[in-house]
């Protein structure tokens, strides 16, 4: 089975599904988180044509407090 | 009336930067950074999962205060990282602004200083406006202006360890030798007075967290911070006296009662 994570968490992965997509599925609702697959940041305009492929590492970020 | 701070086109009436970590609760952050007189405030982006919905009732409230949102690069230990971060933190926080972090040590929390420099050459390039948390190393410091930041804030001592101003040989140099640019001491102030003394050395700003999130009472410490950091400010500028090594009466010697020139019949 094909798997990628999701902060670090594994899932499994049906076809290749776009991020938009991925991240409807995983819950992410509304603007308050950013992106990155493999490391490399994800603007959301590109979310829709973002291919997630097997093995893909993606992170999801959202504010906390700081330093 | 005190001047202000400049920093990349904005002026700001507070020298007082304050982040937003390690408080007993959401409310008595707020409440001290209301107090501290801050207008930029630091805070950061962590991997959320989406059930978790902890870390809004904070963002609310950080976004209520109206300050200069400064987010972070905490934790990353790469140039790359830095940047992928700092752009999620563009998306989110919507502000150019950045407080950039790598890294190199984890015992000490020490900057990587050639990390620092290759994040914030690219970072500039890309229209971020970078205050790199950096030594004290005045080369370091050089080449991070070279690299376009325009504003630098090096260590006082390491993040959390309320140790003070520990290489004060090292910090009047880039003082003295860098004048025009905006030098903020970022972590390791532990006690107002270390604040009040960083700003009669002639440092434009502090920006500290723990030393008023761990106190016993918050808002108070913000509050002590706000007004030592005013009075070392008002101190660099009224001109601080001259240190002499041998005594000198304040009171006048002219006139003195009981004085009388020495009887030459009982010198010797």
């Amino acid at each position: 089975m094909s798997e990628i994570t999701i902060n670090a968490e594994r899932h499994s992965l049906q076809g290749r599904p776009s991020l938009a997509a991925l991240l409807e599925q995983a819950g992410y609702k509304g603007d308050g988180f950013a992106v990155a697959v493999n490391g490399e940041f994800v603007p959301r305009a590109d979310y829709a044509h973002t291919e997630i492929r097997p093995g893909d590492e993606v992170d999801v970020v959202a504010p906390v407090v700081g330093g | 009336m005190q001047d202000k701070l400049k920093i990349y086109g904005r002026e700001f009436s507070s020298r007082f930067l304050i982040g937003t970590a390690l408080y007993p609760s959401p409310a008595i952050m707020s409440e001290s950074i209301a107090v501290s007189g801050a207008e930029i405030v630091t805070l950061s982006l962590r991997r959320q999962n989406p059930a978790q919905h902890e870390g809004n009732l904070v963002w609310d409230l950080i976004r209520q205060s109206g300050c200069q949102l400064l987010p972070n690069t905490a934790g990353c230990k790469t140039a790359r990282e830095a940047v992928n971060l700092a752009e999620m933190s563009r998306e989110i926080f919507r502000t150019d602004w950045l407080k950039l972090e790598v890294i190199g040590d984890d015992y000490n929390l020490q900057p990587d200083p050639f990390g620092l420099v290759e994040a914030a050459a690219e970072l500039v390039k890309r229209g971020f406006r970078v205050l790199p948390y950096c030594t004290d190393d005045l080369v370091l410091c050089q080449r991070l202006l070279d690299a376009g930041c325009e504003v630098l804030m090096p260590w006082g001592a390491p993040i959390g360890t309320g140790q003070g101003l520990l290489n004060k040989y090292s910090l009047e140099t880039l003082r003295t030798r860098l004048p025009q640019v905006p030098l903020i001491i970022d972590a390791g102030i532990g006690a107002p007075s270390q604040a009040a003394e960083a700003m009669e050395m002639g440092f434009d700003a502090v920006l500290l967290n723990t030393a008023v999130a761990k106190a016993h009472d918050p808002v108070a410490m913000a509050r002590a911070f706000r007004l030592a950091i005013d009075a070392g400010r008002s101190a660099y500028q009224a001109g601080l006296m001259v240190r002499q090594q041998t005594a000198s009466p304040s009171t006048p010697t002219l006139d003195m009662p009981f004085w009388h020139q020495a009887d030459p019949l009982t010198q010797e």
